[in-house]
């Protein structure tokens, strides 16, 4: 009974009443409102250009992970080792360090300060930002699946003289592939809602390299609720939808 | 035949391009741009970098990121517990909403958790309290953020744990307080460890949440990753260097801390 009454006012007074209130707050004064903010021209951009780097980010992770889980789980590799222990790293590490990191590797003289385009405070950093935070989700869902379901079939059809890439696609893949949903679900929300990496490095112009998040610190420190409350609303509906998408995942997971 | 002997078998089929890849990917986007800030904090010597680290401000940063771990890791370990608790054992209605909002944190952007503490908690919340711009303001923030660790971690050793033994205790007239204490409690430990060791990690370098109510004043609600912050905009990247530089090896430190914590588990149980 305490237990319950006490965690869930808990969950409550720290959680459940704040998200409420934000979305009370934007629709208060009715629809019109909420929908002249969120269809200001900077915050169209910030929406967008978020939209962009994620449509970048999320294959390029989901590739990865998919690669550097099968390195760590079925070969036995140097350096995969190091491998294994920097891929959890951007869980535990702060943002504003990653951003610290590429500022001062693409900013001036950095290591690769000059490439010939630009990189910082424009869209490559903000993508190099994005994918750093949000790297390691499908790595850590893919590879407990493929410890568990062994090599055995993998094995009878490499026998079987499949190739490697037949192998792959036939048996492997099917057997991850709700854990790469799973990962991808993730990766997406992350990259969706990354700031403080991406807040570094690109130098926040509205209309030009501002994502959402960032369009609703630069509002309301100019003192316009209305726009940092509207877009915090779309943002936190990006992240329901998010949830939703993770329990049907799940519920796929469990039926098959 | 042996797993080495299948694995020597079969390796000649299975180039290591895999391995390659994934390495020179981590490099580019991990490795090298770590290194640039460990070669940025170094790049005085190690008199230097503590000169540069160690400087009131810095430490006044710290000493609070630090304390309001503290204070988060114990409050997500009571809090957590009975929010798996909850979850596990008992039954109402709701109860497979409230397990979805468990994950909300995880999914909703840090500046927007941030903002909703503020317009409940802040100047115009309306319910009598202003966490504007304080450590208090600070703290929910981190709490807020850190929410899904513990019971995302203690939730599914809850649900596996087997009530056998809770009934004999009972049955020898053991109350409910030893009950959970001496059958319960040693089960979740490992598991509390773990998440009670990623909130830690997080609410040492959380940076979004806080930025807004903490108003960033130093020596009052400068938290590292804030120092962090404002000591690039102010165009010091050797002393945001140092700092950050401490901040990674505190990460380091606590990966290192779960993989002991899990191999310890391993080795006690089962």
């Amino acid at each position: 009974m305490i237990a319950r009454y006490g965690s869930l006012a808990y969950l409550t007074a720290i959680l459940v009443a704040p998200v409420s209130l934000i979305f009370w707050r934007a629709f208060e004064h009715g629809f019109h409102p909420f929908w002249a903010a969120i269809s200001n021209p900077n915050a169209v951009h910030a929406l967008k250009l978020t939209l962009e780097i994620t449509v970048v980010v999320v294959p390029l992770n989901t590739a990865f992970g998919i690669l550097c889980a099968v390195a760590i789980v079925r070969h036995r590799i140097p350096g995969m080792g190091l491998v294994n222990a920097f891929v959890d790293l951007p869980l535990a590490l702060s943002p504003v360090v990653v951003g610290l990191a590429l500022y001062l590797l693409y900013g001036r003289g950095g290591w690769f300060g000059d490439l010939g385009f630009q990189v910082l405070f424009a869209l490559p950093a903000m993508v190099l930002a994005t994918t750093f935070v949000s790297l390691p989700f499908v790595v850590r869902e893919v590879v407990p699946v493929l410890r568990e379901i062994g090599t055995q079939q993998e094995e009878a059809a490499a026998t079987l003289g499949a190739s490697s890439f037949t192998t792959f696609r036939r048996i492997t893949f099917p057997a991850i592939r709700w854990a790469v949903a799973y990962g991808v679900v993730l990766t997406s929300a992350r990259s969706l809602g990354e700031f403080g990496a991406v807040s570094i490095v690109s130098g926040g112009i509205a209309g030009r390299t501002q994502t959402l998040t960032q369009y609703v610190q630069a509002s309301y420190e100019n003192f316009d609720q209305t726009g940092a409350y509207a877009a915090s609303v779309l943002l936190a509906a990006l992240a329901v939808a998010t949830l939703f998408l993770m329990t049907v995942v799940k519920r796929g997971d469990r039926s098959s | 035949m042996s797993a080495q002997a299948v694995e020597r078998l079969y390796a000649p089929r299975r180039p290591p391009l895999a391995g390659g890849v994934a390495l020179g990917y981590l490099s580019v986007i991990v490795l090298i741009p770590l290194a640039a800030v460990v070669a940025k904090a170094a790049n005085g010597g190690w008199h230097h970098f503590w000169q540069v680290a160690w400087n009131p401000e810095a430490r006044a940063a710290l000493g609070l990121t630090f304390e309001l771990a503290g204070g988060v890791v114990a409050i997500n370990a009571v809090t957590g517990t009975a929010l798996a608790w909850t979850l596990v054992r008992d039954d109402f209605h709701g109860k497979r909403l409230v397990n979805a909002l468990i994950d909300l944190p995880f999914a909703l952007p840090t500046i927007v958790a941030g903002l909703t503490l503020l317009a409940l908690y802040g100047p115009t919340g309306g319910v009598g309290v202003n966490v504007a711009f304080t450590r208090w303001g600070v703290l929910m923030a981190l709490l807020f953020v850190t929410l899904p660790f513990v019971v995302r971690t203690v939730q599914p050793v809850l649900i596996e744990l087997d009530r056998d033994m809770e009934e004999a205790a009972a049955s020898l007239g053991a109350n409910r307080v030893t009950i959970f204490r001496r059958i319960v409690f040693p089960h979740l430990l490992p598991a509390l460890l773990s998440g009670i060791a990623l909130a830690f990690a997080r609410a040492i370098g959380e940076f979004g949440a806080v930025v807004l109510i903490a108003g960033n004043i130093p020596f009052k609600t400068e938290v590292a990753s804030l120092y962090v912050f404002q000591h690039i905009n102010s165009d010091d990247p050797a002393g945001a260097s140092a700092l950050a530089v401490l901040m990674l090896v505190i990460s380091f430190a606590v990966l290192l801390g779960i993989g002991a914590v899990r191999r310890w588990a391993v080795r006690h149980d089962r």
